[in-house]
């Protein structure tokens, strides 16, 4: 994949945008920029961008409702750049359908990963049920529902699996706890996280070497979890 | 000399008393002795005077009598318009005080200064409404004829006949600033009646005949020239007392008034106030309650209580007392106040009653030698005739001296009912033993049964077994038995001795009982008083204090209570918190800010706004008002009782002073509080300014030499410059994030979002973001599998160990191991991370949990003190608590418990997926 693709900053503070601008086009990204949500609305409506990065303290209006207006046409990665004290807002843009997000200050070396992941990930990974994914030794064979960690075929009890696999769909994209339990346990499950937490912890005992510094189930304190995808 | 000089304690009270009286309206009275003599006239004449001078005159009630002349000069004032009053079917004009507060002229005439106001008014008197007026600055000219002085009220009835309902307290005119008599010879206003010019004809021929005769006149005449006179002179002793003409009064007489029952109480507490006046004396009015006392009728009674009212109204304080000899009681009670004077009411008893068994005052002369004693006589009576008001009827139950009384009918019954049994059990019991003993020993038997009856019933049932225990001697033992006959003529001395015996013990057995009856009362009053002060000493916070308040007052008054209190802008407002069973609703906060704002008392049986159900009494405690207590007693007259009504001001103060206190520490915490946040926003500053300096410094260095010198810079010197522009950074980014992490928690605006977590995903969090910087430092985290789930915040603890690891990093050599681990009891969860560092300083183990405190030779390890303060904050907030030690082995451990509770439970795999 090559780095010509264009991403949209939605960033009202002036020195970030510089900063953005001067990194990614030395990564050889188009940019364009936005200063307020509506902007970023409409560059992204005529722009066809690959990704947006969206700042969620936007003086104009609610970044959530940003993440929305995205959604509702189009299933572009979205990158939330968000502050220590936003905290459920964040939370709510996942939900509403961002894919990652970043907190400020982040480094370069990070900002770059998060967005090679996400740009694979919608240049056609995703959606891929009949595929086999694999990172390091873990491989998830979704055809045959099979796990295998370097030789040793892993047996997984069916809730474990389905978590598996939710995750593996979304590999590399932040999926928070309420995503998850609905997509596990269904609708009336939403509320009950420790569900989610206990299964995620008998998963990592079976999956990771260190469970407590997990390789490819990696927590996101307070929002939920994400599949390690390189 | 120095005895000369005004004693500089009662200067100062001097002064304070002029400086009040400045702030006060003066008030001038127009003074006479009887309707007709000019006052209105001559009041308004004043007033027209003050006008011509500019001075802003209103007139707000003025009484002319359809009198020409005195029309005539009201004409050209401002009147204030008369308020109506609807009362049974008349209309009532009456004075419109709020319209006179509110229109707030210089000088306001306010005429009839006795007069009543109509049932829903604020006052009940107008005097009242006049001493508002004073309190609020404005001047008054008033008139008052001699007849409504309190204190002279009962000579006056005596000289007229005719009882006077209206009456001042002599107060108001003391506190006068000045008076004017307006005099004219009874042969004139005969005259000026005569010519209708005081009432009209019709009345006046009516007036003529009752009052207005020529003896009343001069009578009246003389009682005022008098009172006059006895003010003049009490403006020269002041103005002697200013000037040190002679010594200021230093040395006070002190009056004990004895009152008593027989219906002089009244004339004794009068004539004692004109004396106390005289000697400008305290005076002190005290009833004492024996025995005997006790069974006084209901008129007498209320009487004593009557009495004890006017006293107080007159300035006077009142005490009961309660003992077994008068005599004694009085003079020691007045040894007790250094009374120097006692005052008694003339002996009522026959000449040879008091030639036999002594008087009261006999006795109170012989024994009080050093005190003098004035006796003063009975006077014919006209106004303690029969005035019963269903305050005095339903107010006896208190003081204690209606027990008897008060017994139900059946009570009563069954105590004679009684006698007759305890008489035929004796009877029983000397059958059994005639045979073995001597017929005096049945006598005791009898006796005995006679000190039961008596304990139990009192005393008529205690003398009517008297008298059937003779009976029955004589008719079941006295040879010849069976018969009332008596063979030995020396029986009838028996019956006699027995007689005189069984009475003599029952007399002493009922005394004794009301003794321990009135003794268990006042110690239930001392015990309530007791049990209120040891709740509210043990007693934090102001609803606490109220809730305890409003408990004790209904209990011992009662009466539903609630304490209203004043808002940020002194308005009384209804309380917030959930009342108590107790408290009472509905209040009228208007009469309670009124209450609030004058510091009295208000409401049901005061003077103020007698018309609802409640009381209302100002809390007031030494630096000023604090509230109002409401209560809406079952049984208002005993809240108006002088004895019920101290306690009760015992209570009210008590209350006031708990919730100073309370106000006080409230108070001083906000000081000191504001004081420590002085001082931490100064450490925050340094702090900060020193840890933003440094990093600021080396990025500002490190990024401009990036900037000029990138040609001459090889790669490794621009990495070595980068490197440390982002190190640098890093480090204050932490310090934002600590700085406001702890504004949050000290703020309170942190809320736990508690979840049920498993702590290894925690810690798996905070390692996962501490790993750039924790590559050269091994870490060990041992968690036991079986681990159950914790209710945590997870960010929240995620911080905790993120600081505690940084610690490690920070003052730890580069290398050694970093271990976490965990471990349950039965009710916490135990974490430890502990290093291999240095450990901690000794002493400083519970320091470097404190604000902005470093570790001495820290150097420039950077950050501000605030990590573990964060730490330890974020723990406390989930019910855990935070310690440090040094570990046996070396190196520091950082400890903290989290407690646990039952996790929920989780539905089988099976159970979910069906």
């Amino acid at each position: 994949m090559s780095n010509s693709a264009t991403i949209i900053v939605v960033e009202d503070e002036a020195q970030i945008r510089r900063f953005l601008r001067t990194t990614l086009a030395s990564e050889g990204y188009q940019v364009v920029e936005a200063e307020t949500g509506k902007q970023g609305l409409a560059e992204a409506a005529t722009r066809k961008p690959d990704l947006v990065i969206l700042d969620l303290g936007l003086p104009d209006m609610d970044g959530v409702e940003v993440v929305r207006g995205i959604r509702a046409w189009s299933s572009v990665p979205v990158i939330i750049l968000s502050a220590r004290s936003q905290e459920s807002d964040k939370i709510s843009a996942l939900d509403a359908g961002a894919d990652d997000y970043l907190v400020k200050p982040f480094g370069v070396g990070e900002l770059l990963a998060r967005i090679r992941v996400a740009l694979r990930h919608f240049s056609g990974a995703h959606g891929d049920a009949e595929g086999v994914f694999t990172v390091d030794e873990l491989t998830v064979d979704m055809l045959h529902r099979k796990v295998t960690l370097g030789a040793a075929e892993i047996h997984l009890t069916p809730i474990e699996y389905r978590l598996l696999s939710v995750l593996v769909k979304h590999a590399g994209k932040v999926l928070t706890h309420q995503l998850l339990l609905k997509e596990v346990w269904g609708p009336n499950y939403v509320e009950r996280a420790h569900y989610l937490r206990i299964y995620m912890g008998t998963l990592r005992h079976k999956l990771e070497k260190d469970p407590a510094r997990p390789r490819f189930l990696l927590t996101e304190v307070g929002v939920g979890y994400r599949l390690a995808a390189i | 000399m120095a005895d000369q000089r005004p004693d500089p304690d009662a200067l100062l009270e001097k002064v304070q008393r002029a400086e009040a009286k400045r702030r006060r309206g003066r008030l001038k009275i127009f003074f006479g002795a009887s309707a007709g003599v000019g006052k209105t006239f001559g009041m308004l004449l004043a007033a027209r005077e003050r006008r011509a001078e500019g001075l802003d005159v209103v007139a707000g009630y003025v009484e002319t009598h359809k009198r020409a002349e005195t029309e005539q000069l009201l004409e050209g004032l401002e009147v204030l318009p008369l308020r109506t009053v609807e009362y049974q079917n008349t209309t009532l004009r009456e004075f419109d005080l709020d319209a006179a507060l509110k229109r707030h002229p210089a000088l306001i005439l306010v005429d009839e200064l006795a007069h009543t106001n109509a049932p829903d008014s604020r006052h009940a008197k107008r005097w009242q409404d006049v001493e508002e007026l004073l309190d609020a600055g404005i001047d008054v000219y008033t008139a008052i004829n001699v007849q409504h002085i309190e204190s002279l009220n009962d000579v006056i009835s005596q000289i007229t006949g005719i009882p006077v309902w209206e009456t001042v307290p002599d107060a108001v005119l003391e506190e006068a600033t000045e008076i004017e008599l307006i005099d004219l010879p009874p042969d004139e206003l005969l005259q000026r009646l005569k010519e209708g010019k005081v009432y009209l004809p019709q009345q006046a021929e009516r007036a003529a005949k009752n009052f207005f005769r020529k003896g009343n006149l001069i009578a009246l005449r003389e009682l005022a020239l008098r009172r006059t006179a006895d003010r003049v002179d009490a403006q020269m002793r002041d103005y002697r007392d200013d000037h040190a003409i002679q010594n200021v009064w230093q040395v006070k007489e002190r009056l004990l008034v004895c009152i008593g029952p027989g219906g002089t109480a009244e004339n004794l507490v009068r004539a004692a106030y004109r004396l106390a006046q005289l000697l400008r004396a305290e005076w002190v009015v005290v009833y004492i309650e024996t025995a005997k006392l006790q069974r006084l009728s209901r008129q007498q009674r209320d009487d004593i209580l009557r009495a004890l009212k006017l006293a107080e109204e007159l300035g006077a304080e009142t005490a009961t007392l309660s003992g077994y000899k008068l005599a004694e009681e009085v003079i020691a009670y007045a040894r007790t106040r250094n009374a120097t004077r006692i005052v008694l009411g003339k002996p009522t008893r026959p000449e040879w009653k008091r030639w036999l068994f002594g008087s009261l005052v006999d006795t109170i002369i012989r024994q009080a030698r050093d005190i003098d004693i004035h006796v003063v006589g009975k006077e014919s009576n006209i106004l303690s005739q029969s005035r019963e008001s269903p305050y005095f009827s339903r107010s006896r139950l208190y003081l204690g001296l209606a027990s008897e009384e008060q017994q139900p009918m059946f009570k009563w019954r069954a105590g004679y009912l009684w006698a007759f049994v305890a008489t035929a059990i004796n009877t029983g019991i000397s059958w059994v033993i005639f045979e073995h003993f001597d017929l005096a020993n049945l006598i005791m038997v009898y006796l005995l049964g006679v000190v039961v009856v008596a304990a139990r019933y009192g005393r008529g049932p205690s003398v009517l077994s008297s008298f059937l225990g003779v009976v029955a001697f004589d008719f079941f033992f006295v040879p010849p038995r069976f018969s009332f006959a008596v063979s030995d003529s020396q029986y009838l001395i028996t019956f006699a001795v027995m007689l005189l015996v069984a009475l003599v013990i029952s007399g002493m057995t009922v005394s004794t009982r009301h003794q321990a009856r009135i003794a268990g009362h006042r110690e239930r009053r001392i015990a309530s008083l007791f049990a209120l002060s040891r709740e509210l000493a043990a007693t934090r916070g102001e609803e606490n204090i109220l809730r305890i308040a409003v408990k004790h007052v209904a209990e011992v008054f009662e009466a539903q209570a609630v304490v209203l209190l004043p808002n940020e802008t002194g308005r009384i407002v209804y309380p917030t918190g959930e009342g108590e069973p107790q408290s009472c609703h509905g209040g009228d906060l208007s009469v309670a800010q009124w209450v609030y704002d004058h510091a009295q008392m208000a409401g049901q049986g005061t003077d103020t706004l007698p018309g609802g159900d409640m009381v209302y009494l100002p809390l007031q405690a030494s630096s000023g008002m604090i509230g109002v207590l409401a209560l809406l007693p079952l049984n208002p007259a005993r809240i108006a009782l002088p004895e019920q009504q101290r306690l009760l001001e015992t209570f009210v103060s008590q209350i006031a002073l708990a919730l100073e206190r309370v106000k006080l520490a409230a108070e001083t915490q906000r000081a000191q509080l504001k004081m420590e946040t002085e001082q931490l926003r100064n450490t925050l500053l340094s702090a900060i300014s020193h840890d933003l300096r440094t990093p600021l410094a080396a990025i500002v260095g490190a990024s401009s030499s990036l900037l000029r010198d990138s040609d001459k810079l090889d790669a490794h010197a621009r990495h070595e410059l980068g490197q440390s522009i982002y190190e640098e950074a890093i480090r204050m980014a932490g310090l934002a994030n600590n700085l406001l992490d702890m504004a949050r928690l000290e703020a309170g605006a942190v809320v736990l979002n508690r979840q049920w977590q498993p702590l290894e995903e925690v810690v798996g969090g905070a390692l996962a973001g501490m790993n750039s910087r924790m590559a050269n430092y091994p870490v060990n985290v041992r968690l036991p599998s079986d681990l159950p789930l914790v209710e945590i915040d997870s960010l929240m603890i995620e911080r905790v160990f993120a600081n505690l690891l940084e610690n490690a990093v920070k003052y730890t050599p580069s290398g050694t191991a970093i271990e976490i681990s965990a471990a349950t009891d039965q009710t916490q969860l135990l974490v430890t991370v502990s290093d291999c560092g240095p450990g901690i300083p000794a002493g400083e183990e519970e320091r470097i949990f404190e604000k902005f405190h470093r570790v001495v030779n820290e150097g420039n390890q950077g950050g501000a003190g605030l990590g573990l303060t964060i730490c330890r904050a974020i723990v406390e907030a989930h019910g855990g608590r935070m310690w440090a030690n040094n570990q046996p082995s070396g190196g520091a451990a950082f400890h903290f418990a989290l407690p646990l509770s039952e996790p929920p439970s989780i539905e089988h795999e099976e159970a979910i997926q069906s």
